[in-house]
């Protein structure tokens, strides 16, 4: 001990063993003392003008064991139906826009200017379709979500929920604020991973970790809410398919944060054991959200900046998309042998050999599932649509992507619901991959939190795929 | 409002394509590590705790409790327009800023949010490590007027620690709405150090709060930290004697009773910095000023 060496260390040790053992909580306590004495004189307070009974009365049905739960699925619940309904107009006018009429007015152009066909193949039916696709897809999702839960958030909402949830975290073994951090993976996985750093047991910290893949982010938002708008919500009366839609974008997540704490608790209970931290959760007063300025940086930071990255990504991959299925090996193109060789894997989970390669190019985003399971489904059953490989034909609107899945595609319901929980449950996106290693330090951390929802999402879907076909 | 500076140190470093909606916690390689902190504050204090002014004059430390409005009185003197939420503990990492007023060049750095400085998590360490190496020449704490008596503790640990603070007691508004008068000139009084009422979502307050943390950068002598008497007279005469020997060792500390009652209670970073003499380059500070 180098204490020992030290005169002024030995002192302050010789003073302390001459003072109660509680000298800790005296100073503070003195602290505290002078601070309330200076706040007493300081504060006049209008009991008659107080207006905290509001906040008192909010609380007691938001933060109610049962009330709060039915309050929190009714908010959310009208959130996804507000995006659902609200995007679906200006997502097809986009859509008229952009794919139908910039493609064919591009191709004009490359025509006009003697382009060889692959550059033309590759620049507008690859790169351009690519991401025309995710802009028509995901801009107006986005931009009617993220205010909306950002509005929530403003208002205060937020802690609330965590509080809510906090029995159930503390009874998996893992932290109350991985509730917090949770809910900023709905955002983005990668800034869910960063924001476990306000847990400070390294115990608690590596179960969030690991756990917040399991929290939809919005890369993976559109994905969800097509499926449930075109298969799940096509399965009842058009007055109701809004609403059917919504609600199976929420059982999906309801399905989601069952997941996590089902594995916090698994962790906590294997290699992961110790004790769960106390702390204390501040209620914040709720606030009158500031709508315009939340409509204003909800856009540009978040909108913006998702949809930036999105592009980013969704452009390379429209050209890895149009290699795949123009390259030919042999009789056949490169994406139909790598289709063929997945196709027993994605039929034994309900999937199919497109689904699993489209999330192999996809990889670096999750945003673009969607467009390249589209393209890639074109493509290979081209000679039953007539569309020129690697080209995605001009589909006016969902329903008609609906079409092509089911007609080319050979998809069934099973396959929609499928892909809803694939979606939950996989790798995360390279970027939270890198974000996770980055935190951690660690190759086997990262490992299993890559791995780990991979792992059980190809055996939910199993699962379900089997029970269905016995049922059916 | 000074016009933020133009320059690559405005604003929390780029997330790169790092993440779309990350407004909220972006930085992940400028935030000060805990425990490396402490190492690299023995060489160089202020440039290891990411206080280096640069090619600003001066450099503000921005401190306070969780959900005090922390965050919008960053965005409101740096002019960053960042989305903030209603919850604690969001600033993960910690932003920086700059801004330019008078004629000079601030920088200005967010501490996480803390209850305390007693060493009791990562966040309060950080805070306490920059608070006392780090000497910037401005904190500015940020209370909430609502909650005053819940707020002062992290003031008085802060003052007793420095003389250059400014209190920004914001979120004035909502405690008008609930009824609540804080005594600004009273509290002023109490604390030795400007008290500025503000209500930062509102952009109230703003020049004020900005006039007084010029008055206090270039303050040729700024107040002493303060001395808070203890109660218990055991502990009065323990602090009192281990003050003395805290001076003695490294004259010209200012804050030596504080270092006293943190050594008293052992903390474990203080301690170190008596081993490794850190505390002695506190000293420097007053020549300086002087």
């Amino acid at each position: 001990m180098t204490d020992l060496l030290d005169p002024l260390l030995q002192q302050a040790a010789r003073l302390r063993q001459g003072l109660p053992d509680d000298v800790g909580d005296r100073i503070v306590e003195s602290l505290y003392t002078d601070a309330s004495r200076i706040a007493e004189t300081s504060v006049d307070r209008d009991d008659a003008r107080a207006k905290l009974t509001v906040d008192r009365a909010l609380d007691r049905v938001l933060t109610h064991r049962v009330w709060g739960f039915v309050a929190m699925g009714v908010l959310f619940f009208g959130v996804f139906w507000f995006t659902i309904a609200g995007a679906a107009v200006p997502s097809d006018l986009l859509y008229v826009l952009l794919v139908e009429n910039g493609h064919a007015w591009l191709q004009g152009l490359f025509a006009a200017v003697g382009s060889p066909w692959w550059l033309t193949g590759l620049l507008v039916d690859g790169v351009y379709l690519a991401t025309a696709w995710v802009v028509a897809v995901m801009l107006p999702p986005m931009a009617i979500f993220f205010p909306l839960f950002t509005l929530l958030e403003d208002f205060g909402y937020l802690p609330r929920v965590a509080f809510n949830l906090d029995r159930l975290f503390a009874r998996s073994g893992a932290h109350g604020k991985q509730a917090l951090t949770m809910m900023m993976g709905y955002g983005c996985n990668a800034a869910g991973v960063t924001a476990t750093r306000i847990i400070d047991s390294r115990r608690e910290r590596l179960i969030a970790i690991i756990t917040n893949n399991f929290s939809i982010c919005n890369g993976r938002w559109p994905t969800l809410i097509l499926m449930g708008t075109i298969f799940v919500g096509a399965v009842v009366p058009p007055a109701l398919a809004g609403f059917v839609a919504a609600g199976s974008v929420v059982a999906v997540v309801i399905v989601g944060i069952g997941v996590t704490l089902a594995v916090s608790w698994l962790l906590s209970r294997t290699v992961l054991r110790g004790e769960s931290s106390v702390y204390s959760l501040e209620l914040p007063p709720y606030r009158p959200p500031q709508v315009w300025r939340t409509l204003y940086t909800s856009i540009i930071d978040r909108t913006l900046k998702v949809l930036r990255r999105a592009l980013v990504m969704a452009a390379p991959a429209g050209a890895v998309i149009w290699l795949i299925g123009n390259v030919h090996l042999g009789d056949a193109s490169v994406a139909a042998h790598l289709v063929t060789a997945l196709n027993p894997l994605g039929w034994v989970i309900g999937l199919n050999g497109v689904i699993l390669l489209a999330y192999l190019v996809a990889v670096p985003a999750n945003e673009i599932i969607i467009p390249t399971i589209v393209m890639l489904t074109l493509t290979l059953g081209a000679n039953t649509l007539g569309a020129a490989p690697g080209v995605m034909l001009e589909l006016g609107d969902d329903a008609q992507v609906g079409q092509v899945l089911v007609t080319a595609g050979g998809w069934t319901l099973l396959t929609a619901v499928n892909l809803m929980l694939f979606t939950l449950l996989h790798n995360p996106c390279s970027t939270t991959v890198m974000t996770i290693w980055h935190e951690t330090r660690s190759v086997r951390w990262t490992t299993l939190a890559t791995l780990l929802p991979l792992g059980l999402g190809f055996a939910v879907c199993a699962l379900t795929a089997f029970v269905w076909r016995l049922a059916m | 409002m000074g016009a933020p500076l133009p320059s690559p140190g405005v604003g929390p470093p780029p997330a790169g394509d790092a993440c779309g909606s990350c407004a909220l916690a972006p930085d992940a390689t400028r935030r000060a590590k805990p425990g490396g902190t402490k190492r690299s504050g023995a060489a160089a204090p202020k440039a290891g705790l990411g206080l280096d002014p640069g090619r600003y004059d001066h450099v503000i430390a921005l401190a306070g409790n969780p959900n005090t409005g922390k965050s919008t009185v960053f965005n409101a003197l740096t002019g960053l327009r960042q989305h903030v939420g209603n919850w604690a503990g969001k600033t993960v990492a910690r932003a920086e800023g700059g801004f330019s007023y008078g004629g000079a060049g601030y920088r200005i750095v967010d501490l996480p949010g803390t209850y305390s400085l007693l060493s009791t998590s990562t966040d309060e360490d950080v805070a306490r490590d920059v608070l006392l190496f780090g000497r910037p020449d401005v904190v500015v704490v940020v209370v909430d007027a609502t909650r005053l008596e819940r707020n002062l503790p992290l003031v008085l640990q802060i003052r007793q620690i420095t003389g250059r603070v400014v209190v920004a007691l914001n979120l004035v508004d909502e405690a008008r709405r609930h009824g609540i008068t804080v005594d600004t000139r009273h509290l002023t009084r109490e604390l030795g150090v400007p008290v500025v009422a503000t209500a930062a979502r509102r952009g109230q307050g703003l020049p004020d709060l900005l006039a007084a943390i010029a008055q206090v950068a270039t303050a040729e002598d700024p107040p002493k930290p303060l001395r808070l008497v203890h109660r218990d007279p055991a502990l009065e005469r323990a602090v009192a004697d281990l003050a003395t020997q805290v001076e003695a060792r490294f004259p010209g500390v200012p804050n030596s009773r504080w270092v006293a009652l943190r050594l008293l209670e052992g903390d474990a970073g203080i301690e170190s910095a008596v081993r490794e003499g850190t505390l002695g380059e506190l000293a420097g500070d007053l020549e300086r000023a002087g």
